[in-house]
């Protein structure tokens, strides 16, 4: 009579004597023990601060929203001045004007940067310049700006053109000692803005709203104030213009000017959404087309966030590739553990026979081996985690000191080190453990 | 217990078949202690190797405690050696990282046995060998005789049906042979069933029946030809 009988010890007990095992076989050869420890230490430490790098740089600034975000564009330049063809990275204030005016969009809002000068109450404290946005009220909604005291200023200071003005925690600390300063008064360049609210931390990296100015990262903003009272109060943008052709003088020159420096953001939940405002943009274009400002057929491009920050290039080249190379080191690694466990498990051909004479299956010596490498896995993670320690501490030699303060080793950055390493190893197990698992158990026992 | 019938197993190779054993039948009543005698190179480990599902056989019929076990995968052998089937080898086999009580412990971790019966069952075969107060020395601090009353001990602490002993004093000087002896004889009166390999006619003769092995094949003592040529040989040596 066939019987099949398939052997299922207790697996948590089974699975703590394979560890026990695993910790016990480090100790026995401790020359080779070190050797992978190092080599998994090492490869992991390298990928894991390139990627610690890499994920700070790569990261999605908003997640709930990044779809549904949109950055404006509108070709206002003829097409021989356009790079590839693409509009400019930022609107004319007339087509920012425009587009706000028809307000065809959920929520939406230029946007540019602007330095104020901004003179503490206490004349004893010096004046100092902040880093600051001209916006619409809509601007806090959509990109969901949190406060810790008040709110957003309301549409009607936006046609009012009101002095009024939202502040930042840091600076709402630094004036106001951390008091809820709303109603109160700052004074931006010599006038008078009253605080409407005061927002709580808000920083998100890469700073996708203004990538063109900031290089994408870079400190929280201090301020935003109404986009209509910066224009009335002629504050220049704090970031890049750029014009295809001379502007007239003086501001009303400028602003009447084809230069563009406004950055436009739009949010559109749906596709449909979407669909129609790309439909509204592309007549805007037609409409200035007719109206003889453009020569050139509609050119316009609705980009969501990340595809705004990919277009910009946010993400230096060089975390990329150094992503890449630390990766190649780490399957190098990889490899010579292969060659290390291959070597450390063959030599215990005659412990395997042994303990398939005794009733372990091939399956139970797969188990063992494969739990014997997570603990090797196990100790060059720990060893892995030290030295991404230490390589991300050392980001900023080689990166920009702002993308080196995004790189920092939180939870699970550790938890990815410690199961990379376990995970790494347990692969490079796979083809040593077969070759243990095949040992014929006879032939050992007759060696012996 | 134990029961071959018209068993063989050939060793190929592109140019050559090799049988080690041919037409082989044996049977082993329970409570047997039988020793399997024969030249080196007449089979007597193939036998002992199959005998014990460490090695499959590539014709006839096997039968272990009454189950068929040609067709047994790897699993349901794996059990059966672990349940049934104790070994004790000539080079005593132990795992030099693990202590005399972890090295006992070993088939009865992979039965799976709660760790109060486990302690229990390793104190138990401990004492039984005299090796107690040794559980916690490393293979390498004890003397051969007393490594292989920890392998018979780790034989012993799954109660196996059967006890496969492959020249198990072939190490040890005589008087620890003598022990070792026995320690076997002893366990035999309680009731198991042992088969013995062995080039030693002393030792043979101390078991309850002989077979002897020549060429792959079981021969009768009194009447194969091949055994009186190969004991004139032994003679003229």
């Amino acid at each position: 009579m066939r019987r099949t009988v398939v052997i299922q010890p207790g697996i948590p007990s089974m699975f703590a004597y394979y560890f026990q095992l695993g910790l016990r076989s480090l100790r026995r050869n401790p020359m080779l023990t070190a050797l992978m420890v190092m080599a998994i230490g090492f490869g992991v430490a390298a990928s894991m601060t390139t990627y610690a790098v890499f994920r700070a740089t790569s990261n999605n600034p908003i997640p709930q929203k990044s779809s549904q975000l949109f950055a404006v564009q509108v070709a206002n330049w003829k097409p021989s001045d356009l790079d590839k063809g693409e509009p400019p990275n930022a609107l004319s204030y007339t087509d920012a004007s425009n587009l706000v005016r028809a307000h065809k969009a959920l929520r939406e809002s230029p946007m540019y940067p602007v330095a104020p000068s901004v003179i503490p109450a206490d004349a004893s404290k010096m004046p100092f310049n902040a880093s600051a946005y001209a916006a619409y009220s809509d601007v806090f909604a959509m990109f969901d700006i949190p406060f810790l005291y008040g709110g957003p200023w309301g549409h009607d200071q936006d046609q009012a053109h009101g002095a009024v003005v939202v502040i930042g925690k840091a600076l709402n600390d630094k004036l106001f000692g951390g008091a809820n300063s709303v109603g109160r008064e700052v004074d931006l360049d010599g006038h008078t803005y009253r605080v409407t609210g005061v927002m709580d931390t808000w920083n998100p990296q890469p700073l996708f709203f203004d990538p063109v100015n900031t290089q994408g990262f870079g400190d929280p903003v201090d301020l935003f104030l109404p986009f209509t009272r910066a224009i009335d109060m002629q504050m220049q943008t704090g970031g890049n213009n750029n014009c295809s052709t001379p502007a007239d003088s003086g501001w009303d020159g400028w602003l009447r000017s084809e230069c563009i420096w406004i950055a436009y953001w739009a949010e559109l939940p749906t596709a449909a959404d979407v669909a129609a405002y790309h439909r509204y943009l592309t007549g805007y274009a037609a409409e200035q087309q007719r109206a003889g400002r453009f020569t050139w057929a509609p050119n316009v491009r609705l980009r969501n966030v990340t595809q705004w920050l990919d277009f910009q290039h946010v993400v230096p080249p060089e975390t990329k590739i150094s992503l890449m190379v630390s990766l190649g080191f780490l399957l190098i690694c990889l490899v010579n553990t292969v060659g290390l466990l291959l070597a450390k498990f063959m030599r215990r051909a005659p412990e395997i026979g042994v303990r398939r004479a005794l009733g372990a299956s091939r399956g139970t010596v797969y188990a063992q081996f494969l739990i014997e490498a997570g603990a090797v896995g196990l100790a060059g993670g720990v060893l892995g985690l030290l030295l991404t320690g230490v390589g991300v501490y050392g980001v900023g030699l080689v990166f920009s000191k702002d993308i080196a303060r995004l790189a920092t080793v939180d939870l699970s950055l550790v938890a990815l080190t410690v199961l990379v390493a376990i995970g790494a190893t347990v692969l490079a197990a796979f083809y040593p453990t077969w070759r243990a698992a095949q040992v014929q158990p006879a032939w050992q026992l007759k060696s012996n | 217990m134990l029961k071959m019938t018209h068993l063989s197993k050939v060793y190929r190779t592109e140019v050559v078949e090799t049988y080690a054993l041919r037409d082989f039948n044996i049977d082993v009543k329970e409570g047997e202690f039988v020793a399997v005698t024969g030249p080196s190179g007449s089979g007597k480990t193939t036998f002992l190797t199959i005998a014990g599902l460490l090695e499959t056989f590539t014709g006839g019929t096997y039968h272990l405690d009454g189950i068929e076990v040609s067709r047994l995968d790897d699993n349901a052998r794996s059990k059966i050696r672990n349940e049934k089937i104790g070994f004790i080898f000539q080079a005593f086999n132990l795992i030099p990282d693990l202590n005399v009580y972890d090295n006992v412990e070993v088939p009865l971790r992979y039965r799976g046995m709660k760790g109060p019966e486990r302690k229990q069952r390793i104190m138990d075969a401990l004492e039984r060998v005299g090796l107690a107060s040794r559980a916690k020395h490393y293979p390498a601090e004890l003397s051969g005789g007393q490594q292989q009353r920890v392998a018979i001990a780790r034989a012993l602490a799954g109660s196996p049906r059967l006890l496969l002993a492959d020249e198990p004093t072939g190490n040890l000087d005589t008087q620890m042979a003598r022990g070792v002896m026995e320690l076997l004889e002893e366990i035999h009166r309680e009731g198991a069933t042992i088969v013995m390999v062995t080039h030693d006619p002393e030792l043979a003769a101390r078991a309850q029946r002989n077979v002897h092995i020549i060429d792959g094949q079981v021969v009768d003592l009194g009447e194969d030809p091949r055994f009186h040529a190969h004991a004139a040989r032994a003679v003229d040596a």
